[in-house]
């Protein structure tokens, strides 16, 4: 579709005006100050109930601990909430936590923030690791996180200005929640001028969190080249939702000017030395690698489909011949390049591309022109492949009505995708949906669809229910047998399966369904090494790749950082390397950074330690919630097999090979359906071995605990911890049953 | 005949490691190939002959977000 050039509607216009119909509830001073090395040593906490404003310490116990974001986060949510406590309780906890490298300009990918709260999807905490200014800005007025509690009575605003040293809740009524336009507007009206815009950030999220249970949250940037705010997401789990639950509008942090180390490092020189080693490594050898400066993660479409692993309708294939039609050739034309797209400064990997002057189509924006940010990978498979779409400018358009509604793409991209195979198998019909036609490939019911989602709407408002409350609604209302939703509906714990197709990896099922958040690839990616490498045959192989890739990717929440330097990039001598796949010279430059900038000196394996205390804590606080035992990490078939005939066909040769191989029987003497019902018990008690590998490896019994050795090896046996998981032990460390 | 990271793959006299990553498919950039335990340097792909009955091993590090 040819887009006319035309200049970007303008939101923020009155932005001062509307400024002055804000009412102030509550204010607090407070003295503005910078982290000694990467921390504050306190915390602001906000009821938004009783509206206070209070500052608490950050104990030693929590930095030894817990570490920072997701960890501080953890705790926090911890101490807020009971086991009863569900994701609309004023008690539910909403934390955002930087982390004591984050801020830090030295090492591209250092401006993180991690968000974490009870799920609306999951009933367990729910983490995400999100860019944008908020979390640095945040941490340079004085506070290593930020916890919000409690529910306002009226649509609110918490202002943290650190210029003023004044922190304020104001209700605002008149500002559209939408993020596209909060953002821009809360922008202006809290910057002083134009050179100030880059010191205010806002978190928000739109109508779309309202009347579902997957609302992201918006964290903003302003980029100065394009003169306007970017957007990063808080994708998984509903935080968007607990947020505009809590009638929050918008966080808006204006923070002092940024100027050399604000962390107040032990030794910056170390992060200096590692992260212009890192800039040189990027600017040299990006072009030949993974393109990220020019296509983002939107390099990784080709290339999934080139392997099968591309989602293709709703997870039943792994390629689609369509799939040039969105490949990183069409990305990179549509992104604006020689633009440092950072969303942190001093990152030089720059990722965050976006379509800029995109004129809109559909719904309440149609026809604004404004800067679309992405498609990334996942935005590109989810809205796109796994819904059979392969026109571009229906994958802008859902990207940006997504972020702009404060919707989760991941989440939102499969369960069209789950609703749209529900359409072309009868379950679902024009009757049930409200008329919509959900066919795959009909990229204007995807966009309805999300309309509706975002007006709380007809079917839409069932959809951002997401996939596990609608395989329970459509049995309930007799549309479909439960057992086939469940082995369709992707999702694990109640959280939607991200973008990748994990049936010919164990490991990767595995990486998916012990997640504990729920199956989010941010934990562990491991389809390569398993099923093209086949570097991890044994059951040990996958159970140590799965202890030591999450825990390391745990790493990254814990201090503020972003995980795609550490590997979407690589040394040219990585090679000669003992274990490439775990990028040392990286490994060891994270090494450096934290030891530089806390003072605390670490080795590599510390770094395994630190995570592992936090995570261990986080499976306990599941167990905590009702979720967190092996009957919970259990993947629907579809993830793990060929559900259906024409699945199996699709791959027939691997089937039939792995029935003759591994099986020892004769796919040549065997009906479909009898080879469908050995591949499936085969796999299923695969990946029962896999657990019980895995469950060993990380110190838990066969139900999925973690044993009181293991939460006294790293020093999370605290009372409340070690009194969750005594039911589930026999004895002192309990029996492995 | 050689075989890519365990499987059977029919040989052409003058193959390179190029032609082996394109006969299989293998897109990703971010890999390391091992033909007959020597670590062939990215650089050489295009003009590495892979002999026949080579063992050649892809290893693919990892990406995305």
């Amino acid at each position: 579709m040819s887009q006319e050039k035309a200049t970007r509607t303008d939101y923020a216009a009155n932005a001062k005006e509307l400024k002055l119909t804000h009412r102030v509830l509550a204010e607090q001073r407070f003295e503005q100050r910078l982290p000694h090395r990467g921390y504050n040593d306190r915390y602001l906490s906000i009821d938004l109930g009783t509206l206070s404003i209070e500052e608490k310490p950050v104990t030693p116990q929590m930095k030894d601990v817990f570490i920072g974001g997701r960890g501080f986060g953890l705790w926090l949510l911890w101490n807020a909430v009971t086991p009863t406590t569900r994701w609309n309780d004023p008690e539910n906890a909403l934390i955002i936590s930087p982390g004591p490298l984050a801020g830090n300009t030295a090492y591209s990918g250092s401006g993180k923030s991690l968000v974490v709260t009870l799920s609306p999807e999951t009933d367990i905490p729910i983490d995400c690791n999100v860019g944008g200014f908020f979390g640095p800005l945040l941490k340079f007025c004085g506070y290593d996180c930020l916890e919000i509690r409690g529910k306002a009575e009226n649509e609110v605003i918490i202002v943290i200005d650190g210029t003023k040293g004044l922190i304020t809740i104001e209700e605002a009524p008149i500002e559209p929640a939408d993020s596209h336009i909060a953002a821009e507007i809360f922008t202006h009206e809290y910057a002083n001028d134009e050179k100030d815009l880059k010191n205010v950030s806002v978190v928000s999220a739109g109508k779309g969190a309202d009347h579902s249970r997957i609302g992201c949250l918006n964290f903003s940037w302003y980029d100065v080249r394009r003169k306007g705010v970017r957007l990063k997401q808080a994708g998984r789990g509903g935080t968007g939702t607990v947020f505009r639950n809590k009638h929050l509008k918008a966080l808006v942090v204006h923070g002092v000017p940024l100027k050399g180390d604000m962390n107040d490092s032990a030794d910056y020189d170390r992060a200096l030395k590692v992260g212009r080693k890192l800039h040189k490594e990027i600017m040299e050898h990006d072009d030949s690698q993974c393109k990220m400066r020019k296509q983002g993660t939107a390099h990784l479409v080709e290339i999934m489909d080139a392997y099968d692993l591309l989602p293709v309708h709703n997870y039943q294939f792994g390629a689609h011949p369509d799939t040039p039609k969105i490949d990183s050739s069409v990305w990179e034309k549509r992104f604006t390049q020689g633009i440092a797209d950072f969303c942190w400064y001093g990152c030089t990997m720059a990722c965050s591309k976006g379509v800029d002057l995109y004129t809109l189509r559909t719904g309440p924006y149609a026809g604004h022109v404004l800067t679309v940010d992405g498609p990334e990978y996942e935005n590109a498979a989810g809205l796109g492949s796994n819904c059979g779409i392969f026109d571009p400018d229906w994958i802008i358009e859902s990207n940006f009505y997504c972020d702009s509604y404060g919707v989760d793409t991941i989440s939102f991209g499969t369960l069209c995708a789950f609703v749209m195979e529900c359409w072309e198998r009868g379950i679902l019909n024009a009757e049930r949906t409200g008329g919509l036609e959900l066919n795959f490939g009909n990229g204007a019911s995807q966009l309805e669809l999300l309309h509706q989602l975002a007006r709380g709407e007809g079917f839409g408002l069932i959809a951002g229910q997401g996939v596990l409350r609608m395989k329970h609604f459509f049995a309930e209302q007799g549309w479909g047998e439960f057992d086939f939703l469940q082995d369709i509906g992707m999702e694990v714990k109640g959280l939607e399966v991200s973008e990748y197709m994990a049936k010919e990896s164990l490991a990767q099922q595995g990486g998916f369904a012990m997640a504990n958040k729920g199956p989010q690839h941010d934990e562990a990616w491991l389809i390569f090494m398993d099923m093209v490498n086949k570097q991890i045959p044994t059951f040990e192989d996958k159970a140590e790749a799965l202890h030591y890739f999450p825990l390391f990717r745990t790493w990254f929440g814990l201090n503020g950082l972003c995980k795609l330097p550490w590997n979407d990039i690589e040394p040219p001598d990585n090679r000669s390397t003992d274990e490439p796949a775990k990028v040392p010279e990286h490994v060891q430059n994270y090494v450096e950074l934290f030891s530089g900038i806390t003072g605390r000196e670490i080795t590599k394996e510390d770094i395994i330690r630190m995570s592992e205390g936090v995570y261990n804590f986080q499976r306990v606080f599941n167990i905590r919630m009702g979720k967190g035992l092996r009957e919970n990490d259990i993947p629907p078939y579809r993830m793990v097999g060929p559900v259906t005939r024409e699945e199996y066909l699709s791959r027939e040769e691997r089937y039939d090979g792995q029935i003759r191989e591994k099986l020892g029987l004769d796919p040549g003497e065997m009906t479909l359906e009898a080879k469908m019902d050995v591949v499936r018990k085969y796999r299923e008690e695969q990946y029962q071995k896999l657990l019980d590998s895995v469950y060993k490896r990380r110190g838990w019994t066969l139900k999925g605990v973690p044993t009181l050795e293991t939460l006294r090896t790293f020093k999370v046996d605290f009372p409340e911890v070690v009194a969750v998981v005594k039911p589930f032990l026999g004895g002192e460390s309990g029996p492995l049953t | 005949m050689i075989r890519v990271n365990g499987d059977p793959l029919a040989h052409v006299p003058g193959m390179t490691v190029r032609d082996v990553l394109q006969a299989r498919r293998f897109l990703f950039p971010l890999v390391i190939v091992k033909v007959n335990d020597q670590t062939v340097p990215r650089p050489l792909f295009e003009t590495f002959v892979v002999p026949d009955e080579a063992e050649v091993w892809v290893l693919h590090l990892m990406s995305g977000g």
